[in-house]
């Protein structure tokens, strides 16, 4: 297997452009990013920024609408754009990247058994027969903690949490290299959610897999990340090592988005974004966060280049063009940056 | 069993008498074995007890299938209760009925979780927020629309003349959740029922709407019930903090209180699992009581919580149902382990 710091995934330039009636919408614009074999990458971004578009480009799971889809992907080394789409459903989609999709645990299906639906990608993807298939679903629930006895229940029977669990189990029977998970919590209560967190934890040391979780709840995606990507209008404007990340991020929208979560033990007062993000039918020129942007200056009407900074950490701002002095360049005082 | 009242003490220092008071209510749904057999009962609600006073904000804390749901829409009028009673502004609950029980609701206004879900997708702002005025019988069409100005000026959606004939659709979700809380404000109600007004909405604006909704109980003296199960919002927004499990309340009290000395072991496992962003938060797990809440058809003997509780105690908790007992001043909890 892969040693601990190769890359499982490299994306370059991926771009996925949807045709409407009222133009082209840019929903995923040049993304980059590497994810490390066995690690946790989470994407934060507010809704329409185009993270679940990012994450159905990477698995192409594409609608019929595309006006463009091109960019690089690197499936450990492997150029995976470069597969016709059958070839791509055989050898790569649920075999080596899998999904876990936003409300799975409203997407199992009501009439088949839970089992076998948790055994078919095994099946499918996977050529096992159905004996062994169901085999390693029993292995698999026994992984995420289902009762073995639940495989001849039905969806209807069995709670949110549990529902959920059995969603990231079909899409752990095939062991693929990589989950994405969109939204895995979102739906579930308190003690739900950090039970399927302890959950992923778990998974993400038993299994040599790596994870994408996508999100837009910043308190809980610091359960997981090993990583950070902050999505923005099609963009990622910040990756980032998760301790340096949620202690203080580099990019201002990073630093608002993280300044807007209420707290529980601290007594800051949240902060809220004016405005709202871009229309990606038509983005704006230049930064696509500066119409929100405190630090905005004449330089934000050109396109910001990704600045590598402090380590590697990796930003899409002007504010470090002349190389890194602190987080966002020393114009918030230290006492605002600790308490993040 | 008689429950102590859990009240608030600011209780309307004017007249003397609570807005809001729920007197051991109990909201149970009858089960039908084969649509006519009687197959005993979903108690929702399970003998809730507490009060209310004008201008005071309480947030209703739980999981779903608690029960908090259904004790709100009994307070809105849209369950009677089975046992017990609500009294709201002198009036009865349970001896309302026909165009009382109209009036009743209009002056409570009501902020649903999902806005895009809780707006008709067919009618314009200006038709959303006419339409309790018609049905309430505001029948001056300029004092209608003087209203409808008043409130979407206080929910800071302007240009008015813009937003009017706009559609659902059109709006971003920050904004439709602003015409929600516009419609549950035309009333001019005295009591808000906002119902996880803000899971459904980004991170960036639930704070603004938070305090949209802070404003709005400040300036017109209003009482909220703020329904979430996300304890991180709560304190910014409430004067009291009720927790709820398996149809009751298991505990009340102040919410810097409440935040500061939590006490009853299910309130220290909600506490325990909500997570403020923080990179350490990766490298431990977090402690959850094991198990799922429990069947409302039939509760667990003794206290509710006790077949997931860490502190339970065999002979006690399983065996008899524990009274509220006053911890502190305000601050009641509904354990054996405050005996």
């Amino acid at each position: 297997m892969h040693g601990q710091n190769d890359v499982v995934l490299k994306v370059r330039d991926l771009r996925l452009y949807f045709q409407t009636r009222r133009g082209v919408v840019q929903a995923v614009d040049g993304v980059d990013f590497d994810l490390p074999q066995n690690e946790a990458t989470v994407i934060i971004g507010e809704s329409g920024c185009g993270k679940t578009s990012l994450a159905k480009a990477i698995l192409r799971l594409l609608p019929r609408n595309v006006a463009r889809y091109d960019g690089e992907i690197l499936l450990s080394g492997e150029n995976i754009m470069g597969l016709d789409d059958e070839s791509y459903r055989r050898e790569i989609r649920w075999k080596r990247i899998s999904m876990v999709p936003q409300a799975a645990m409203n997407a199992l299906n009501p009439v088949l058994r839970i089992g076998d639906q948790v055994a078919e990608p095994a099946i499918v993807h996977m050529g096992m027969d159905k004996e062994e298939a169901l085999k390693s679903a029993v292995r698999m629930f026994e992984h995420v903690g289902v009762p073995v006895d639940f495989l001849h229940r039905y969806a209807f029977e069995l709670s949110g949490g549990m529902r959920q669990r059995a969603a990231l189990a079909m899409s752990l029977v095939t062991l693929p290299d990589l989950v994405i998970l969109d939204e895995p919590t979102s739906a579930l209560d308190v003690l739900t959610q950090a039970n399927i967190m302890n959950l992923l934890k778990r998974m993400k040391k038993e299994l040599e897999t790596s994870f994408i979780l996508i999100t837009h709840d910043v308190a809980t995606s610091s359960e997981l990340a090993d990583n950070v990507a902050v999505m923005y209008a099609g963009q990622i404007v910040e990756v980032s090592d998760a301790r340096r990340f949620f202690t203080a991020p580099l990019h201002p929208y990073s630093y608002a988005l993280m300044a807007s979560v209420p707290r529980l033990r601290e007594t800051i007062e949240p902060d809220f974004i004016t405005g709202q993000p871009p229309s990606l039918l038509d983005p704006p020129t230049g930064c696509r966060f500066k119409d929100r942007c405190k630090y905005r200056f004449d330089k934000c009407d050109e396109d910001p280049p990704m600045y590598v900074q402090d380590g590697e950490r990796k930003v899409r701002c002007w504010l470090y063009e002349d190389g890194f002095v602190g987080g966002l360049q020393g114009k918030v005082s230290q006492d605002e940056i600790t308490v993040l | 069993m008689k429950s102590p009242s859990f009240e608030t003490e600011t209780a309307a220092e004017s007249n003397g008498e609570p807005l809001l008071q729920i007197q051991d209510l109990h909201i149970w749904y009858e089960l039908k074995r084969f649509g006519f057999g009687h197959a005993g009962y979903v108690r929702a609600v399970d003998g809730v007890t507490f009060d209310l006073a004008q201008g005071t904000a309480i947030a209703c804390v739980g999981e779903s299938g608690c029960g908090k749901s259904s004790l709100m829409k009994a307070i809105m009028g849209l369950h009677m209760p089975t046992e017990g009673d609500v009294v709201f502004d002198d009036t009865s609950l349970s001896k309302t009925r026909g165009d009382d029980l109209r009036r009743y609701r209009a002056k409570i206004g009501y902020i649903q979780q999902d806005p895009f879900g809780a707006l008709p997708p067919f009618m314009t702002v200006r038709q959303i927020l006419e339409e309790p005025m018609i049905i309430n019988g505001v029948s001056d069409k300029t004092e209608r629309m003087d209203r409808i100005g008043k409130v979407l000026r206080e929910v800071k959606l302007t240009p008015i003349a813009d937003v009017l004939p706009k559609y659902p659709h059109m709006l971003s979700g920050g904004q439709q959740q602003r015409v929600v809380i516009a419609r549950a404000m035309v009333m001019d109600p005295k009591l808000l029922v906002a119902d996880e007004p803000v899971s459904m909405l980004d991170a960036s604006v639930r704070v603004e709407i938070l305090r949209l909704l802070r404003k709005l109980q400040e300036t017109h003296n209003l009482a909220v019930i703020y329904i979430t199960h996300d304890l991180s919002t709560v304190r910014y927004f409430s004067e009291y903090i009720f927790v709820m499990y398996a149809g009751e309340i298991v505990e009340f009290a102040r919410m810097d209180d409440l935040l500061k000395n939590p006490q009853h072991p299910y309130t220290l496992a909600l506490l325990e699992a909500s997570a403020d962003p923080d990179a350490k938060n990766a490298l431990t797990y977090r402690e959850v009581p094991k198990g799922e809440p429990p069947s409302l058809v039939n509760p667990p003997t003794g206290c509710r919580f006790h077949p997931r509780c860490p502190e339970f105690m065999p002979g006690v908790c399983d065996e008899k149902v524990p009274p509220s007992f006053l911890t502190d001043e305000e601050h009641l909890v509904k354990c054996w382990l405050f005996e």
